[in-house]
């Protein structure tokens, strides 16, 4: 190979699958036993078929394949970070397990440079009735792991996991929980020059999911080369500067991650930055008020699923009330990528505070402060009730979203600093250092590079 | 096909045909192969009371029942050794042999969460229980040393062709296991095979009768199975009666046949398995 900075070469990758066809149906008793019979012939066949793919299979449209990987080609440099997006069945996993070498590819081929560790699942082969102890050993040999090396990294290990109670307590006594943070604590310590992660990190408690984040983030700071499986947007912008959008067994996209967590979410089952109900009767609501249309615009007016963090963002709720004589309380929650609400607005608008509405349609808009959010992606939820008597009548989970990109401007509450911020809010405040040059000990009153840390 | 070269690159790409077995990445991964055997051994009587006295009740407890039906009731002919002695040498082996055959034609179908989610060299599978077996085994010829200190049977140089008829009772299951593990993971119809098929095995073999009572035209056919040859092995090499060569070499042959095109089918399906299974 001409270049040898590059951990993984993928070209032309595919896959394809055969899925299974209706079963034919006998009409008659006759048939059907004469099928019977005939039937070890043809199970023989059809269990052939699942592996054999004959030229005239592969280019005819044949009904029963399925690709799951076509003619996808990248390449990861060596210690780049890549992330890997797309909604269910686009061949992320196929990808993994390709990779990995679970599984062949049918066309194509993939040249990895290094030692490779994958992690598709954590606990694999553990055994519930083995304890702690051996299934540490088990798994971690599993994964790729030498014994020296775990002997060395047992202590750190078990003190990882938290479970160094249960230690020799066999597996099938411990919590689930207690399982899974062992199995990751054995995943964490792995020392692979590339690592496949597919999504592991749906499990545990979100303190536990907070250690294995950081540890991720340590990892990926040692110029190892990680490939991340994801669907938790924040963790895919925040951990890979770079991300691979596949859709249908293709890549469709590939680039920085904010630009491409962009465009997935504007890709057709995501959550877009514009909702219309066209027929009032189908809008969320009742009888007494309807929610016809919510969008996410910039000042210009601009419908956008992507805001510069420094610019205002505008949602937009047009509604039609039916019944007329109603006090309403509008208002929407905002929530971040994790599901940690940000924030609940409420109107308190002083034109139609304690006043009953008359029938007819109503745009309000409320505008979210630039250099509040953080970087990432939020949902809307809005909602509408009446305080007397107490009744809700509609709230949409989720109903728009938005991204908010933080630029490397200089004038943002990042300032200079091009790395990984954390936070649910970005407030830019106001910094003031006073400079004594008699004093050695400068009493600097903050310092910024906490941030590194994290 | 997966060169671990210095720079240790790996080349994913379709594979077909034959490929031979790649001993440099079974060496790779010998901690892996250590620690499923391990995994095997420790979980095999885990929570129990008997523990492993279980791998020496089992066999025992045959070796009295077959004592007593073919020995006293039937009054099968052992060219004069007590039946007691002539079975146990037999049916040590030949438990060790069907336990791993069942065991690892099932290896593949029992592995497939593991087989999805992971890669290491799925000749992993069939070859554990060959040896996590041999734990067991290794308990259970303490029944051969008691009865063989009972019958006052002294060691002679016989003794030395042990570990060759160690080796040959390995090759069998493994071979047998190779073959089946994949034949299984395509058609489950081995799972429901395999009991049966064991139970028939036994009257195949010398060890409830004795090999001479095989008409002589049909021994060559007789002795080309290989379990004929391990049986009438070891009841030599522990009995210090002359070693029946003419029943063992056909079997030693059929035995390393079975071996080498298990590895081979083994290799080719392989790659495969992941999709089917």
């Amino acid at each position: 190979m001409a270049d040898t900075n590059i951990a993984i070469k993928v070209e032309n990758l595919s896959k394809c699958y055969r899925i299974g066809l209706k079963e034919e149906m006998h009409d008659s008793f006759v048939k059907s036993m004469f099928s019977f019979i005939k039937s070890p012939i043809k199970n023989y066949r059809k269990h052939r078929s699942l592996y054999k793919f004959d030229d005239t299979d592969i280019d005819s449209h044949s009904p029963d394949i399925i690709w799951a990987l076509r003619d996808v080609s990248f390449n990861v440099k060596e210690g780049e970070i890549v992330g890997i997006i797309g909604v269910n069945g686009a061949g992320k996993s196929t990808l993994l397990k390709i990779l990995s070498r679970i599984t062949d590819p049918t066309h194509g081929q993939a040249v990895i440079r290094g030692k490779i560790s994958s992690l598709l699942e954590v606990g694999t082969g553990f055994h519930p009735e083995l304890s702690g102890r051996e299934n540490v050993y088990l798994n971690g040999t599993i994964l790729g792991m030498r014994k020296k090396e775990l002997d060395q990294k047992f202590d750190e290990i078990v003190d990882f996991s938290g479970v160094e109670k249960f230690i020799d307590t066999p597996v099938k006594r411990y919590s689930s929980g207690m399982k899974v943070r062992l199995a990751f604590a054995v995943a964490a310590y792995l020392e692979p020059e590339i690592l496949l992660v597919d999504e592991v990190l749906a499990v545990g408690d979100a303190e536990f999911q907070k250690k294995c984040l950081y540890k991720m983030e340590d990892v990926s700071q040692h110029g190892r080369t990680v490939l991340f499986v994801s669907h938790n947007m924040p963790a895919v912008t925040r951990l890979c500067p770079r991300t691979v959008l596949l859709n249908g067994g293709r890549v469709i996209a590939d680039g920085p991650s904010h630009k491409i967590v962009s465009v997935y979410m504007n890709s057709e089952r995501a959550t877009k930055a514009e909702r219309k109900w066209p027929s009032l009767t189908e809008a969320p609501g009742d009888e007494v008020v309807r929610l016809n249309t919510i969008r996410v615009r910039t000042e210009e007016g601009q419908v956008t699923d992507a805001v510069d963090i420094r610019k205002p963002i505008g949602i937009e709720m047009e509604y039609e009330v039916l019944q007329p004589g109603h006090i309403f309380m509008i208002y929407f929650h905002v929530v971040n990528e994790e599901g940690i609400e940000v924030f609940t607005s409420m109107d308190n608008d002083h034109t139609w505070r304690k006043r009953p509405r008359p029938a007819g349609g109503y745009v309000s808009t409320i505008w979210i402060p630039g250099n509040l959010l953080s970087e990432g992606i939020f949902f809307i939820t809005p909602g509408i009730r009446t305080l007397n008597p107490n009744v809700r009548h509609l709230r949409v989970d989720d109903a728009v979203a938005f991204q908010v990109i933080d630029s490397l401007d200089g004038d943002s509450a990042r300032a200079d600093f091009t790395g990984n911020m954390t936070g649910i809010v970005r407030p830019l405040l106001k910094w003031e250092t006073q400079f004594n040059p008699k004093r050695t000990n400068t009493n600097v009153i903050a310092s910024c590079e906490d941030t590194n840390s994290l | 096909m997966f060169n671990a070269n210095n720079d240790s690159l790996t080349v994913i790409k379709p594979r077909s045909g034959w490929q031979i077995i790649d001993f440099k990445e079974l060496v790779e991964y010998r901690d892996l192969f250590f620690s499923m055997v391990t995994r095997q051994v420790k979980a095999l009587y885990a929570q129990t009371i008997l523990g492993f006295s279980w791998a020496i009740f089992k066999p025992l407890f045959q070796i009295v029942v077959f004592t007593f039906i073919f020995g006293k009731v039937a009054r099968v002919s052992t060219e004069g050794i007590p039946y007691f002695l002539f079975s146990s040498v037999a049916i040590i082996p030949w438990t060790y042999m069907s336990q791993t055959m069942s065991e690892s034609s099932e290896s593949l179908v029992s592995g497939q969460g593991m087989l999805g989610k992971i890669y290491f060299p799925r000749l992993v599978f069939p070859l554990t229980p060959v040896f996590s077996r041999l734990v067991d085994f290794g308990i259970s010829v303490l029944i051969i040393l008691g009865i063989l200190f009972y019958y006052r049977v002294l060691p002679t140089w016989n003794l030395l062709f042990f570990p060759l008829f160690l080796l040959m009772m390995m090759i069998i299951p493994a071979g047998i296991g190779l073959w089946l593990s994949t034949l299984a993971i395509r058609f489950r119809d081995v799972k429901h095979a395999m009991p049966f098929v064991l139970q028939m095995l036994i009257y195949t073999a010398p060890i409830v009768y004795s090999a001479s009572s095989i008409p002589e035209k049909y021994r060559l056919l007789y002795s080309l199975n290989p379990i004929v040859g391990v049986i009438e092995g070891y009841r030599a090499c522990l009995l210090g009666t002359p070693i029946p060569w003419i029943y063992i070499g056909p079997g030693i042959i059929t035995a390393v046949i079975l071996m080498i095109s298990g590895a081979f089918y083994f290799r080719r399906m392989e790659r495969i398995i992941v999709d089917v299974i």
